[in-house]
């Protein structure tokens, strides 16, 4: 197997004879690993997925495909291949032990899971056997390669149409894994664990590698076409879905997420820990279920939809002043519980204004239900609408509505986090007494935060009322095993990355994504969730994607070491000197 | 008062006196600084000057007693005592750890910027002008302090002395008209120690008076037109380099006497007369036994 990959080796001169033999036996596994997948592994259709053919891949053994694909190119880049060595621009060990590991993890996985769910060894195929052993081989050979992990040199120069062609590319598969993940089967939980099991390892293999880190460079060079990119990548979303259920999916990620951002200001940018933040978001869809014409509605007004919202978030916004005002001269720990009361006063006030124990405003625990679907100027969102042949449903309706939205709070976040009042926000946060000397009105400014977040959830809350068509109090609890709940957003928010916005929209994403799709789990999901949150503050505590200040801090402990201090101080007494 | 200044005093401080509880930190101190003075506030370990600092700068509230800039009254917040014009520094660095070295400055600028929310929110050219304007000053300061071209690191991962000059760069920003120090050359080596010091000079040459607090006597003693020694929460002598460095009790309240009324005994005896003050008949009373002690000594002293 391995004799063609290591005469490749002769070429190699930098590394010591042991190193190579063992890059080159992982290259082989990996390839051993690839052709394992057009084998069949059981007999029976009965296993999710059809594992059953000889001759092409399918379910889980894509999976396993491609990360056995990556393991091999990994270690033909580690070879130092023409052509491959722009794979591995941070040091191919950890990437390759990543890969490497990951298809042992997704490989076992599955044949674990053929043994288990149909009864016995008896059901593996001979390929299983085959795609078992050759995944374990590279992690052995992986494992006992030196590590040679290096500063990420200068990119070479790309035309900027390639680099353009890159991130649209990168944007391309992100849109094909979440799409993945998305259309697995609900009724089997094993094609999802597989794909979680992939996923993961292949963020850590191209994280270790510094591919992450070549394309967030690029990204940040070409501003606006990551922007279209990140746009049309978004928009494009709901005509890929042959399913209804899968749009709900995406708009329900895209509430969550927006709901989630707005959080990131008042605990990312500003500090204050908010546990009651989902009461916000109850607020607004309250307000907008009252007020936009259900029968049910204590109300008698109908307002149309856009009127709707902005009540929705003025509501809210009153809400977080009245909220805010009180509580916001506590510090830390204080606020933590102060707002994890009120988030509970919230949905026990609504249980109650039910006309017999309270005023009846929200009939209590039966909520609101039949709200209206929305319509803009006579655009109804509950029917379906053809636009130069494609066709969206409801669902899709209301996804782009979703999304402009998630849009406007995108643009709230980053304009206000990029200003004088957001660097007031984040002074507050790093050290309030320093910022209260520097002449920030820390009360003022942190209610602003409060005020601001509540209004964004707030708006959410609207169109979520309308999309939902019912409002329970039940839906607005501190914690459950579905989102939206406080906690759940509050860890969307530090699972993402605090203080960043694609960290909040990740991490809702997922946080949406796994519940649903691991409902075999039932009660034991709080208990997962906990053990997840856990692993992430042990191994990766600034969130998946770090922001910009723990980036700059990572790429200035290299800078530091120049002793450039004396030429510095030399210059400052020169000036000084002079004026003085 | 020693000084003959004739202008009017940016800061005065009428009876300033800080009660925790029993204990008196700092009792009934006057101090005034004139335009482009540099004045230094010395005592050892724990006699009030950081307390006396943090009443200035309106953290602490004092119990009795003014503190007025330029004739107005200044208000006990922190953040109206800097949009008054007066900035401090920390006695421990307290930067922004997180954010850069300009963001820290413009944090700095925030006092004298208008730019709410709405005008983030459309960036109209209105917030653009004042953004630049903004970073443009910072970036002013920064050459002032010799730090320019480090506006993009963290500032937790500068080095030191770096830190304490960014900090001042950071006070700076609020255009005040008097900046106190709190113990600006604490660890530094003796060239930092000088840089610091021509900084200081520069930064009254442009117009700022300053305040200092100082352990460094070398330094102080080549810096300020006059210095003040506070001693166990009052003031002991104020006068000219000249006049404090030959004051034989500002000699005794560093190095401690050769009589039998020993540092340790009084501070104890000060403590205990302070609490008995507090329990029983009142403020008042305790003061007065201080002050017979503290006449005491130094007739003792003078003997």
């Amino acid at each position: 197997m391995s004799t063609d990959t290591t005469k490749n080796t002769a070429r190699n001169t930098g590394a010591a004879p042991r190193t190579t033999l063992l890059r080159a036996l992982t290259a082989a596994g990996g390839l051993a690993g690839v052709l394992s997948t057009f084998l069949a592994w059981t007999w029976t259709d009965e296993f999710p997925g059809d594992l059953t053919v000889y001759g092409y891949p399918g379910g889980l053994q894509l999976l396993t495909l491609v990360l056995a694909l990556a393991t091999t190119l990994f270690a033909l880049s580690a070879l130092e291949i023409r052509g491959l060595r722009w794979l591995t621009p941070a040091g191919s060990t950890a990437a390759l032990r990543a890969a490497a590991l990951g298809t042992f993890a997704v490989t076992w996985f599955t044949v674990i899971a053929i043994a288990v769910d149909l009864d016995g060894l008896v059901n593996l195929e001979p390929g299983g056997y085959v795609a078992a052993l050759a995944t374990a081989a590279p992690v052995a050979t992986a494992f006992l390669l030196p590590d040679d992990t290096r500063p990420i040199c200068r990119p070479k120069e790309l035309p900027s149409w390639a680099e353009i062609l890159i991130i649209a590319g990168a944007f391309a598969v992100g849109l094909y894994v979440l799409n993945y993940g998305i259309q697995t089967d609900a009724e089997h939980p094993e094609p999802f664990l597989g794909y979680l099991i992939a996923v993961i390892f292949g963020a850590i293999t191209l994280t270790k590698s510094g591919l992450i880190t070549r394309i967030s460079a690029l990204t940040t060079t070409h501003r606006s076409t990551t922007l279209i990119a990140a746009l049309v990548t978004a928009v494009a979303f709901p005509f890929f879905q042959d399913k209804a259920s899968f749009t709900e999916l995406g708009v329900n990620i895209a509430i969550f997420a927006t709901v989630a951002l707005g959080l990131n200001i008042v605990v990312g940018l500003s500090g204050l820990l908010d546990l009651g933040y989902v009461a916000f978001l109850g607020v607004g869809a309250y307000t907008a279920a009252l007020v936009s014409g259900a029968t049910a509605s204590t109300i008698d007004v109908h307002l149309p939809f856009w009127a709707a919202m902005i009540t929705g978030a003025a509501v809210s916004l009153i809400f977080g002043v009245v909220i805010g005002a009180p509580t916001l001269r506590l510090r830390g720990d204080y606020l933590a519980i102060v707002t994890l009361g009120f988030g509970e006063i919230f949905r026990l006030a609504v249980l109650n204004l039910d006309g017999t124990s309270g005023p009846s405003v929200t009939n209590g625990p039966n909520g609101i239900p039949n709200i209206p679907p929305l319509e803009i100027f006579g655009f109804n969102f509950a029917d379906d609408h053809t636009f130069a042949g494609l066709t969206l449903d409801s669902n899709g309706n209301y996804y782009l509505l979703m999304l402009l939205v998630t849009i406007i709070v995108v643009l709230v976040f980053s304009r206000a986090g990029n200003s004088r009042i957001g660097r007031a926000w984040v002074a507050i946060r790093e050290d309030e007494t320093a910022a209260t000397a520097m002449g920030i009105n820390g009360f003022r400014v942190k209610l602003i935060a409060f005020a601001l977040g509540a209004t964004l959830a707030g708006f959410a809350g609207t169109v979520w009322a309308h999309f939902q068509t019912t409002v329970v109090p039940e839906q607005y609890v501190f914690t459950n095993t579905v989102p939206p709940n406080s906690t759940f957003l509050l860890a969307a928010v530090i699972l993402g990355g605090m203080g960043t916005i694609g960290g909040p929209l990740l991490g809702a994403t997922l946080l949406f994504l796994i519940p649903k799709k691991l409902e075999f789990l039932q009660d034991y999901q709080l208990l997962a969730f906990g053990i997840a949150l856990i692993l992430l503050m042990r191994f990766r505590p600034e969130g998946i994607i770090p922001n910009r200040r723990q980036q700059l801090e990572y790429h200035e402990t290299g800078q530091l070491d120049v002793p450039d201090g004396t030429g510095l101080q030399n210059s400052a007494v020169g000036v000084t000197k002079a004026e003085a | 008062m020693t000084t003959t200044t004739t202008t009017a005093p940016v800061l005065t401080a009428t009876g300033v006196t800080m009660r925790f509880g029993g204990l008196t930190a700092v009792r009934s101190v006057d101090l005034a600084v004139h335009p482009g003075e540099i004045v230094g506030l010395i005592g050892p370990n724990g006699a009030g000057k950081t307390t006396f600092f943090n009443c200035l700068t309106g953290l602490y509230v004092p119990t009795e007693g003014t503190v007025s800039y330029k004739g107005t009254v200044l208000p006990p917040k922190p953040h109206m005592v800097t949009q008054a014009g007066v900035a401090r520094t920390f006695q421990n660095i307290r930067l922004f750890a997180n954010m850069t070295v300009l963001e820290n400055v413009l944090v700095g600028r925030h006092t004298r910027t208008k730019e709410g929310l709405w005008s983030a929110l459309l960036r109209g050219p209105g917030f653009k002008r004042a953004e630049a304007a903004s970073r443009e000053r910072a970036m002013e300061l920064l050459e002032f302090t010799g730090l320019a071209d480090k506006a993009d690191h963290l500032s937790r991962n500068l080095p030191y002395g770096e830190q304490r000059k960014l900090e001042i760069a950071r006070a700076l920003a609020s255009d005040p008209g008097l900046l106190l120090l709190d113990e600006p050359t604490a660890g530094m080596n003796p060239q930092e120690t000088r840089v610091t010091e021509e900084l200081v000079f520069a930064i009254r040459d442009r117009g700022t008076a300053v305040l200092v607090i100082e352990h460094d006597m070398r330094f102080i003693f080549n810096l300020c037109d006059r210095v003040a020694v506070l001693v166990q929460g009052q003031k002991l002598v104020e006068g000219t380099s000249d006049v404090v460095q030959s004051d034989e009790r500002v000699v005794a309240a560093y190095l401690g006497t050769p009589f039998e009324g020993d540092p340790g005994e009084e501070e104890a005896a000060e403590v205990e007369a302070a609490e008995a003050g507090a329990g029983g008949a009142g403020p008042k009373k305790s003061a007065v036994t201080g002050d017979a002690e503290s006449t005491t000594a130094r007739t003792e002293d003078e003997q």
